[in-house]
C-alpha cells in the first residue's frame, strides 16, 4: 500500500471504504483503533454494517456497486463547496477540469437515489474529509472484487488529489493485501507485465539489462492474468498449467465452470503444501514446504515492508522447498541454475531492482523490515509514498492525473427470478478457502450460511438456522439461514471459506474487471427458496 | 519520522547518585535502564499503559512522602532518586511476599531471582497455624486454544489491557469484584466461548505468571514433557493476510509448542489475531 | 484504564456548556430519551443472549429518559447509522444510574439486564459486569429472598451499641439482613438503611424521627445556624435566612476576588486530606481551554462520619449555592454532587433544591445573576467507601469501577473526564459562604492562626449526647465530650477514634488536646473528616479494632498489591491474635511490617491509612496489652 500502518493512528478523518479491516485485517485495525482512540472521525462505507463499521462515527451502508456514484458525487460536493485545494491541483495535478465537468452531474441527490445513503450524509462525508487536516481512505476487496475494480480504485484516488490528502504523513491511501506476500509477488514479478521491481517486460531498455544479466532473449510479451488464463483455456489455446500454492479449483468465481477447463488440460502440475482440489485434479503434484515456517525466504506487507521468514521446523516427509524444486524443474528442463541460496537469490534480485537495491540481506535480518523503495544501503527505506506530489518541481514526475469515472451498476442485475442481491466476505479466524485457517479448532467459527435481513426473511418465510436453496444463474447451493439485522433489505452475504460445506462460488459472477483481473465476487444476483419437505420414509 | 518535526528535549535526574539523561516524557524506570540498574517489574510492559498497580517497581523520591512507582512516573528535571534504600528493599520485598502468600507464582519465571534477591519469604503468613486466604481456583479449560488459571493470577490488569483499549478492543475480560476477591473475569463468569472473545490470545502474549497459558503449553506441563531449555525461538511472518505481522515461533522437538510476537515491533506491537496465534497447526498436518 | 474520559474528542466545546447539554445534566426534554425497543447487535460489542426483562427495560429507559440519554448507536435510516467513540464517551457515566435503576427494579443486575445497559450505552457487557460487582448495594446473584434489604451497620459505633439486636429484631419481623459498613448514622446507632427492590424506593427508618441538633439556635454556630431554624425544603424560607447573598456577593466581587477572600482565610480542606482549598480553586481556574468541574464529594463513608449527611438534609440549598461560589470562582460550569447510595433523604432534598433553584435562576445560564453559567447534577454512589477517595469518584461517576488514579496528575488538572476539577467536601464548601459574606479577616477571628474557623465534629459512641456539633477549632477534646453531655456508658472513657477507622485512637490522657490540625498531627493523630467517637471501659476494644481491619479488607479496591493482600494479612493476624488473646513480638513485628508497606507503596489514601487505627490501638496498649493464657 501506499503508507505505513501507523499512519492512521495519526489521521484526522479515515474513510473505512468497502474493507471490513476488524476481520480481514485485524492487526492493521489495532492501528485504525489507535487512531479512533486519538480523536479520529470514521466513516465506513459498506454495504453491511461490519464488525468494522460498527467502530466508525457513520455507516454509509450504500447499495452493491454504487461506489463510483459515491466517489463522484462526494468529487462534485468538495468542489461545488470550494473545499478543494487550488493550489495542489494546479501544481501537481492535471485533468482537473475534464473531471470537474464531468462529476458536475452526480449530484447528491442522484447519488442518493442510486446509493440508498441519504444526501445529507454524503454531504457530511465529503466535507469531513475535504476539511480534515489529515485524511486516510482505506480499501479491500469490497472496492476491487468488482467488475469495474480500476475504476472504483481511481474514483478514490480522485479524491485524494483533489483535496491533496496523499504523500503526506497521515494522508493517504491505503488498499489493504489479503494475502501475506500478494505484495511481494508482484514486487517480484510475478505478474504478467513486470519483472522484480515493477519494471516493464515490454520496455526494451529493462528487458536488455535483464537479457544481459541473465544471458538469454527474454520474451517481451506480456503473459496473461489468471482469469485471461480461463479464458485461453476455454478457447484452446492454453494447454498446460503449472500452479504454485493457488487453489484456483475452489477459489474462482463460477467453480464449476473453471473446474471443467482445468480438467480439459493436457496437463496440470500443482506445486502445494496441501492435497487442494486443484491438486486432486493435477497430473503431477509437487509437495512443498511451507514458506513461512519451513524455509528462507523474504516477503513483503501491504506496507511494502520486506520482512524475513524463516524455517522454524523441517518440511515433513517428501516437500521439499519451492527453490529446490524450481531448480530441480530447471536442471530437467536443461539448465543447471546450481543449488542458490535464498540470500543469493535476494542478492541478484536486488542487483536488478532499483527499488530493492539497499535492501542488503544484512538489513533486513537486523531490523523489523524495509519498506521500499529502498535505493541505497544507507536509505531507511520509505514509509509513504508519492512525497514527489509536494515537490516544487514534482521531482521529475508528470503531474498526477485525474481519472474520468462513470458509474455502472453491477453487471448481474437483480430480476424477479433473482431479487436479492449476494455479496461475499471473510470471517475473522477463517481465510480464504480455508486450507491453511481449517487446520485450527476455532472456538468461534460458526461455518458458512447465509445471511439475510430478518424482514426478508419475514418475506421468504424462513427462519434463522433454516436450510434453504439459493440459486444463481449458474447453479444452486443448499446453505443454512442466519437472520442479520447488520444488513440491509435485499442484500446478503456469506463467507466463502468452506467450500466442502458450502460452493458459494459457485453463486458468484465471473465478469471480471479487464485491467486488473479480478472477478466479481461481491455482486451476484440470487434467490433464495424454501426446500421441499423430505418425502415422508415409505 | 513525521512531517511535524519533534524536538525533543532531554531532561537529566539523579539516580542512586548518578546523573542520567532521558528524553523528556520518559519515565523514571526508562531513566533506571538507562542507566543500567535493573528493576523489577510485574504489571508494566512495553506494549500497555502503565497502570501502576504491582508496585514491585516503587522507587524513592526525594520531596516525596510515599515512594512512587518508577514504571509510571515521568522523569522530571532534576529529581532525584534512590532505588536501593531500605524503605525500597523492604517494600518491594513485601509485595513480593504478599503476592506469593496469595497465589501461585511457580510458574511467574521472571519474578523468581527477586523472591530470592529481596530475600522475600511468602510463606511466613502462615506459620504457626495462622490460616492463610488464597486464590484456589480450578482451571477453566474451555477450549482447544489456551487456559485460564486464575490460581497463578496477579491481577496485573496486562490481560485486560491487552483484551481492551491497549491493543484488542474486544473487551471480553474485565476486573470484576473488590478487593481481595477481584478476579478477571468475563460477564457473569460466562466461559471464554460464550463471550465476546476473539482468541487472538493478546492476554496470553502478555501474562506474566502462567495464569493464562496456550493449551499446547498447559498440555505438555501436564505431562512434564514443557522443556523451555530445549526449546528454539525463530523469527518469521505470517502467512495470512498481508499485514505482515511478526511471528516467533516456540519449537520443541520440531514442533510448534506457541507463537508470541515481538513487542518491539511497529506492526503488531506483540499483539497478533487468531491466525497469526493460532492458525499454524496445519505445519504439522491434519 | 480510564483513559476513555481523557480526552473530550473533537465536539468538545471550549466553554463547557456542550459537554454539559450532552453529559445529559438535566436535560428537560424527557421524552426524547430512549425509544425502549431491544435492538439487536447494535454495538461493536458482543451479547450474549440473554435478554432483559420488561420492568428492566422500562426502568433503564425511565433513568436514562429522565436524563435526556439517547443510545449510542442510532439508526438514522437502514442505510445510515450514526455511533462511535465520541457519542459512547459522552454516555458512559450514565452507567452508574443505569446500575441503580436495574438493581431496584429486579433487586439484583441481571445478564439480561446487563446486556440491554450494554447495547444502550455500548458499554462492553463484561465491563459492565465489572463496574457492578464493584459496588455493595449491586447483586449480580438472583436474591435469594423476597421484597427489600436491610444494610444493618456493624461498624464501630453500631458494635458497641449493639447491632446484632437491631438485626435480629429485623430479622424476625421478616426482613432480609446484609451487615455491612458504616451507614452513616452513627449518631443514632445502631443504624439500618433499607433497600428497595421491585421499584420500591430506599429509606431509612430513622429518617422519620424529627431530627434535633444539639446546639440548635445557638449563637455561636456559623456553618450550622440555618439548621433547625429554615426549612430545609423551601427556597423561601432559605432566601429569608440569608440564603444566596454569598453567590450574589461573590458575582460582584468577581473570580478573582474570590480567590483572594479563600486563599486569605487559609481554609482547608474538611475531607480528611486538610488540602488548602485556595490553592486547589487557582490552579483549576488557571486551566484554560477544556471544560471544567466542581464536584461536591459527599460519598461520607468514614465509619463515624454522619456531619454531611445532615448538612445536605438539613441545609441542602447551602451546599449548591456553595458550589455555584467554587464554580464562580475557578470558571466551572459544571456542578456534581457524588453522594453515597445509603442517603436517600440527602438525595431527595438536594434534587428538590437544585430543582427549585433552577426554576428562579438561581442555576443555570447566568445562575443567581452572575453572569456566570452554571449547573448541577446528582450522582448516586452504591456502597463502596474507596468511592470517596477523589480520583476514585471520578472513575466511579465515569462509569468506571472506583479504583483511584496513580497521583500525579492531580485534578485539578486532570479530575473528571480528565478535565480540571476541583473537588471540595460539602463542609469545605459551606465555610466559603461565610468567607464571601463577612471576609476572610472575620471569618480567621475564629479558630487558630494555622487552623481557621470552625470545625464540625460528629460525636458518637459512648457520649452523653452524639450528634453534630459545630466548634471553632482550638476546643479541646476534654471540652468537645463535655459539651455533649460526657462520657457516657459506665462513665469512664477507654479511648477516643479520632478521624474514623482511617484516624487512630487517643486514651483518655488526650482531653486536654485541642482540636487543631497542626496539634492533632504533633500528637499523632487526626482531625480526619471530623469523627470523635468515645468508647467506655467496658468496650471490647479487640473485638473494635478486629472491625476496623475487617473493614479494610473489605474496603479496598484491591488494585494495588500492598493493600489488597495487605488488608488481608493484617485482619488474619488480629483475628488470630483475638482468638488466642495474645500477639507474638514476630507477629507485632509482621504488622509493622505490613503497615510499614502500605503507607509507602500504596495508590492511595485507603491503603496509607489502614493500619493507622490498628498500630494506635497496639501503640496504647488498648488490645493485647496483657497476654491472656
Ligand atoms: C479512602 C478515602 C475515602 C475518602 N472519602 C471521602 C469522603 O467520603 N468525603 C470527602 O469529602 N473526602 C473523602 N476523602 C478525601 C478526598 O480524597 C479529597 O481529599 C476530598 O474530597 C477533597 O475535598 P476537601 O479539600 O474539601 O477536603 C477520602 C479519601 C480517601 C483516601
Ligand atoms: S491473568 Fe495474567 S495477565 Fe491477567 S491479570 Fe492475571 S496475571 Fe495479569
Ligand atoms: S496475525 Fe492476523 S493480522 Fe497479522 S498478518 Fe497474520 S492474519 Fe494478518
Ligand atoms: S491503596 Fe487500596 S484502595 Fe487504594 S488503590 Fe491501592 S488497593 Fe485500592
Ligand atoms: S511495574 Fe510499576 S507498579 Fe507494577
Ligand atoms: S452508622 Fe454504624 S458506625 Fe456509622
Amino acid at each position: 500500500m501506499f503508507g505505513a500502518d501507523t499512519e492512521v493512528e495519526q489521521a484526522d478523518v479515515i474513510l473505512l471504504w468497502g474493507s471490513n479491516a476488524r476481520e480481514a485485517h485485524p492487526i492493521f485495525f489495532h492501528h485504525v483503533l489507535e487512531g479512533l482512540a486519538n480523536g479520529a472521525r470514521m466513516y465506513a462505507i459498506d454495504p453491511r454494517r461490519t464488525s468494522s463499521a460498527k467502530f466508525a462515527d457513520r455507516w454509509l451502508g450504500l447499495s452493491v456497486g454504487t461506489d463510483i456514484a459515491l466517489a463522484n458525487a462526494m468529487g462534485r460536493e468538495i468542489i461545488a463547496a470550494g473545499l478543494h485545494n487550488p493550489d495542489f491541483i494546479a501544481r501537481s495535478t492535471q485533468g482537473f477540469e475534464a473531471y470537474a465537468a464531468h462529476v458536475e452531474s452526480y449530484t447528491l441527490g442522484w447519488a442518493a437515489e442510486q446509493t440508498g445513503v441519504p444526501a445529507e450524509a454524503i454531504r457530511d462525508m465529503a466535507h469531513a474529509y475535504a476539511t480534515a487536516p489529515k485524511a486516510q481512505i482505506l480499501w479491500t476487496l469490497g472496492i476491487t472484487e468488482h467488475h469495474n475494480a480500476v475504476d472504483n480504485v481511481v474514483s478514490l484516488c480522485n479524491l485524494a488529489l483533489l483535496t491533496g490528502h496523499v504523500g503526506r504523513w497521515g494522508s493517504g491511501l491505503c488498499p489493504l493485501r489479503g494475502q501475506n506476500n500478494v505484495q511481494g509477488g508482484g514486487d517480484m514479478g510475478a505478474i504478467p507485465n513486470k519483472f522484480p521491481g515493477f519494471q516493464d517486460v515490454a520496455d526494451d531498455e529493462v528487458r536488455a539489462k535483464f537479457e544481459a544479466a541473465y544471458g538469454t532473449e527474454l520474451n517481451g510479451v506480456p503473459g496473461k492474468h489468471l482469469t485471461l488464463m480461463f479464458e485461453a483455456m476455454e478457447a484452446g489455446e492454453l494447454r498446460a498449467c503449472y500452479v504454485i500454492g493457488e487453489n484456483p479449483a475452489d477459489s474462482e468465481a463460477d467453480v464449476e465452470h473453471a473446474r471443467k477447463l482445468l480438467a480439459g488440460l493436457d496437463i496440470l502440475v500443482v506445486q502445494d503444501i496441501f492435497m487442494t482440489r486443484t491438486a486432486e485434479m493435477a497430473d503431477v503434484v509437487l509437495p512443498a514446504s511451507v514458506a513461512w515456517a519451513e524455509s528462507e525466504g523474504t516477503v513483503t506487507s501491504s506496507e511494502r515492508r520486506v520482512q524475513r521468514v524463516r524455517p522454524a521446523v523441517p518440511p515433513p516427509g517428501q516437500a521439499r522447498h519451492d527453490i529446490d524444486i524450481i531448480g530441480e524443474m530447471a536442471r530437467r528442463l536443461g539448465v543447471d541454475w546450481g543449488h542458490p541460496s535464498s540470500r543469493e537469490l535476494w542478492d541478484e534480485m536486488r542487483s536488478m531492482s532499483p527499488m530493492h537495491a539497499g535492501m542488503s540481506w544484512e538489513r533486513l535480518e537486523a531490523s523489523g523490515g524495509l519498506q521500499w523503495p529502498c535505493g541505497s544501503e544507507d536509505d531507511p527505506g520509505s514509509e509513504f509514498l508519492h512525497g514527489w506530489l509536494w515537490a516544487d518541481d514534482l521531482e521529475g514526475h508528470d503531474p498526477a492525473p485525474f481519472s474520468i469515472t462513470h458509474h455502472a451498476p453491477p453487471k448481474e442485475e437483480l430480476s424477479d427470478e433473482f431479487p436479492l442481491r449476494l455479496t461475499t466476505g471473510r470471517a475473522l479466524d477463517s481465510y480464504n478457502t480455508g486450507v491453511q485457517s481449517g487446520g485450527y479448532a476455532s472456538p468461534i467459527r460458526y461455518g458458512d450460511a447465509i445471511d439475510v435481513n430478518p424482514a426478508d426473511a419475514a418475506e421468504l418465510g424462513v427462519a434463522d438456522g433454516e436450510r434453504v436453496l439459493v440459486s444463481s444463474p449458474r447453479g444452486s447451493v443448499e446453505m443454512d439461514v442466519r437472520l442479520q439485522p447488520d444488513i440491509p433489505t435485499g442484500l446478503t452475504f456469506t463467507t466463502f471459506h468452506f467450500p466442502e460445506l458450502v460452493d458459494a462460488n459457485v453463486l458468484t459472477n465471473d465478469e471480471w474487471d479487464p485491467r486488473s483481473g479480478t472477478a466479481e465476487f461481491k455482486a451476484a444476483a440470487i434467490r433464495i427458496s424454501k426446500l421441499e419437505p423430505e418425502p415422508a420414509p415409505a | 519520522m513525521t512531517d511535524t518535526t519533534i524536538t525533543e528535549t532531554a531532561v537529566t535526574i539523579t539516580i542512586d547518585g548518578q546523573p542520567v539523561e532521558v528524553a523528556e516524557g520518559s519515565t523514571i524506570h526508562a531513566a533506571c535502564v538507562e542507566a543500567g540498574i535493573d528493576t523489577p517489574t510485574l504489571c508494566w510492559a512495553e506494549n500497555l499503559t502503565p497502570v501502576n498497580v504491582c508496585r514491585v517497581c516503587v522507587v524513592e523520591l526525594e520531596g516525596s512522602r510515599a515512594l512512587v512507582p518508577s514504571c509510571s512516573r515521568p522523569a522530571e528535571e532534576g529529581m532525584v532518586v534512590q532505588t536501593d534504600t531500605p524503605r525500597v528493599r523492604h517494600s518491594r520485598r513485601m509485595v513480593l511476599e504478599f503476592l506469593g502468600s496469595g497465589v501461585d507464582l511457580s510458574q511467574a519465571d521472571d519474578l523468581h531471582h527477586w523472591i530470592k534477591a529481596y530475600g522475600a519469604d511468602p510463606d511466613r503468613y502462615g506459620t504457626d497455624g495462622h490460616p492463610v486466604e488464597r486464590v484456589e481456583e480450578p482451571v477453566k479449560v474451555q477450549d482447544e486454544l489456551y487456559i485460564r488459571d486464575y490460581s497463578k493470577c496477579v491481577l496485573c490488569y496486562k490481560c485486560v489491557e491487552a483484551c481492551g483499549d491497549d491493543a484488542q478492543h474486544t473487551f471480553a475480560i474485565a476486573v470484576a469484584g473488590r478487593g481481595f476477591d477481584a478476579r478477571i473475569s468475563t460477564e457473569f463468569d460466562v466461559t471464554l466461548p460464550d463471550s465476546a472473545c476473539v482468541y487472538c490470545g493478546n492476554c496470553v502474549g502478555v501474562c506474566p505468571t502462567g495464569a493464562l497459558q496456550f493449551k499446547t503449553e498447559y498440555d505438555l506441563r501436564e505431562v512434564g514433557e514443557w522443556r523451555p531449555d530445549d526449546q528454539t525461538v525463530t523469527r518469521t511472518v505470517c502467512s495470512y493476510c498481508g499485514v505482515g505481522c511478526n511471528l516467533d515461533l516456540h519449537v520443541q522437538d520440531e514442533r510448534i509448542v506457541k507463537v508470541t510476537s515481538p513487542a518491539d515491533h511497529s506492526v503488531t506491537s506483540g499483539h497478533l489475531c487468531i491466525k497469526g496465534r493460532f492458525g499454524w497447526q496445519y505445519v504439522h498436518g491434519e | 484504564m480510564a483513559a476513555e474520559g481523557a480526552e473530550n474528542g473533537a465536539d468538545g466545546c471550549q466553554s463547557g456548556c456542550v459537554s454539559f447539554v450532552l453529559r445529559g445534566l438535566a436535560a428537560e426534554d424527557a421524552e426524547s430519551g430512549v425509544d425502549g425497543c431491544q435492538f439487536d447487535d447494535m454495538t461493536d460489542i458482543y451479547l450474549g443472549a440473554d435478554r432483559a426483562t420488561e420492568p428492566e427495560v422500562a426502568a433503564v429507559d425511565a433513568a436514562l429518559g429522565a436524563r435526556g440519554v439517547d443510545p449510542v448507536v442510532r439508526p438514522e435510516t437502514e442505510r445510515l447509522y450514526t455511533s462511535g467513540r465520541s457519542r459512547r464517551r459522552e454516555r458512559r457515566h450514565f452507567l452508574l444510574p443505569a446500575l441503580h435503576a436495574l438493581q431496584n427494579a429486579a433487586g439484583w443486575i441481571s445478564p439480561g439486564g446487563i446486556n440491554y445497559v450494554a447495547e444502550v450505552l455500548d458499554v462492553p457487557p463484561a465491563e459492565a459486569f465489572g463496574v457492578a460487582t464493584f459496588y455493595d448495594l449491586f447483586r449480580t446473584e438472583p436474591p435469594d429472598h423476597e421484597g427489600d434489604t436491610f444494610h444493618v451497620c456493624v461498624d464501630a459505633a453500631c458494635q458497641i451499641a449493639g447491632y446484632d439486636d437491631l438485626a435480629a429484631s429485623v430479622r424476625a419481623s421478616g426482613g432480609h439482613v446484609h451487615l455491612g459498613p458504616c451507614l452513616g448514622q452513627c449518631e443514632r446507632a445502631p443504624a439500618l438503611f433499607v433497600q428497595g427492590s421491585g421499584g420500591r424506593r430506599d429509606y431509612v427508618p430513622a429518617d422519620d424521627e424529627p431530627f434535633e441538633l444539639p446546639q440548635a439556635g445557638e449563637e455561636s454556630l456559623r456553618l450550622l445556624r440555618r439548621i433547625g431554624v429554615a426549612d430545609p425544603s423551601s427556597l423561601e424560607s432559605y432566601l429569608a435566612h440569608g440564603g444566596y447573598q454569598a453567590l450574589r456577593r461573590a458575582g460582584e466581587m468577581g473570580a478573582e476576588a474570590v480567590l483572594e477572600a479563600v486563599a486569605a482565610s487559609g481554609l482547608s480542606g474538611r475531607g480528611g486530606a486538610a488540602f488548602p482549598t485556595g490553592i486547589k480553586w487557582r490552579a483549576v481556574a488557571a486551566e484554560t481551554g477544556r471544560p471544567k468541574h466542581v464536584v461536591a464529594n459527599c460519598d461520607e463513608s468514614e465509619p463515624g462520619t454522619f456531619k454531611d449527611r445532615i448538612v445536605m438534609e438539613q441545609d441542602p440549598f447551602a451546599v449548591i449555592e456553595t458550589m455555584a461560589i467554587a464554580g464562580l470562582a475557578t470558571g466551572a460550569a459544571n456542578g456534581w454532587i457524588y453522594i453515597r447510595g445509603e442517603y436517600p433523604l440527602a438525595t431527595a432534598r438536594l434534587q428538590d433544591a437544585i430543582d427549585a433553584a433552577r426554576a428562579a435562576g438561581l442555576l443555570g445560564p447566568d445562575a443567581a445573576g452572575t453572569g456566570h453559567d452554571f449547573d448541577i447534577a446528582i450522582w448516586r454512589g452504591a456502597g463502596a467507601y474507596i468511592c470517596g477517595e477523589e480520583t476514585a469518584l471520578f472513575n466511579s461517576l465515569e462509569g468506571f469501577r472506583g479504583e483511584p488514579r496513580n497521583k500525579p496528575p492531580f485534578p485539578t488538572t486532570h479530575g473528571l473526564f480528565g478535565e480540571p476539577t476541583a473537588i471540595n467536601n460539602p463542609e469545605t464548601l459551606l465555610n466559603v459562604g461565610d468567607i464571601i459574606l463577612e471576609g476572610p479577616d472575620a471569618y480567621r477571628s475564629r479558630g487558630t492562626e494555622r487552623s481557621p474557623g470552625t470545625k464540625l465534629l460528629c460525636l458518637s459512641g459512648k457520649v452523653g449526647r452524639p450528634g453534630l456539633y459545630e466548634v471553632p477549632f482550638g476546643t479541646s477534646l476534654g471540652d468537645l465530650l463535655d459539651l455533649a453531655g460526657g462520657v457516657a456508658g459506665n462513665g469512664e472513657l477507654q479511648a477516643v477514634l479520632m478521624g474514623g477507622a482511617a484516624g487512630s485512637f487517643v486514651g483518655p490522657d488526650s482531653l486536654s488536646l485541642p482540636l487543631t490540625l497542626e496539634d492533632t498531627r504533633a500528637a499523632g493523630t487526626t482531625l480526619g473528616s471530623g469523627v470523635v467517637m468515645a468508647f467506655d471501659t467496658s468496650d471490647d476494644m479487640t473485638a473494635v479494632v478486629v472491625r476496623i481491619a475487617e473493614f479494610f479488607r473489605n474496603e479496598s479496591c484491591g488494585q494495588c498489591v500492598p493493600c489488597r493482600v495487605g488488608a488481608v494479612r493484617q485482619h488474619e493476624t488480629l483475628v488470630q491474635m483475638q482468638r488466642r488473646g495474645s500477639l507474638s513480638p514476630a507477629r507485632r513485628t509482621l504488622i509493622d511490617e505490613m503497615a510499614e508497606v502500605m503507607v509507602d507503596a500504596s495508590i492511595c489514601g485507603l491503603g496509607h491509612t489502614a493500619a493507622s487505627a490498628v498500630r494506635s490501638a497496639l501503640d496504647l496498649g488498648l488490645i493485647a496489652s496483657a497476654p491472656s493464657r
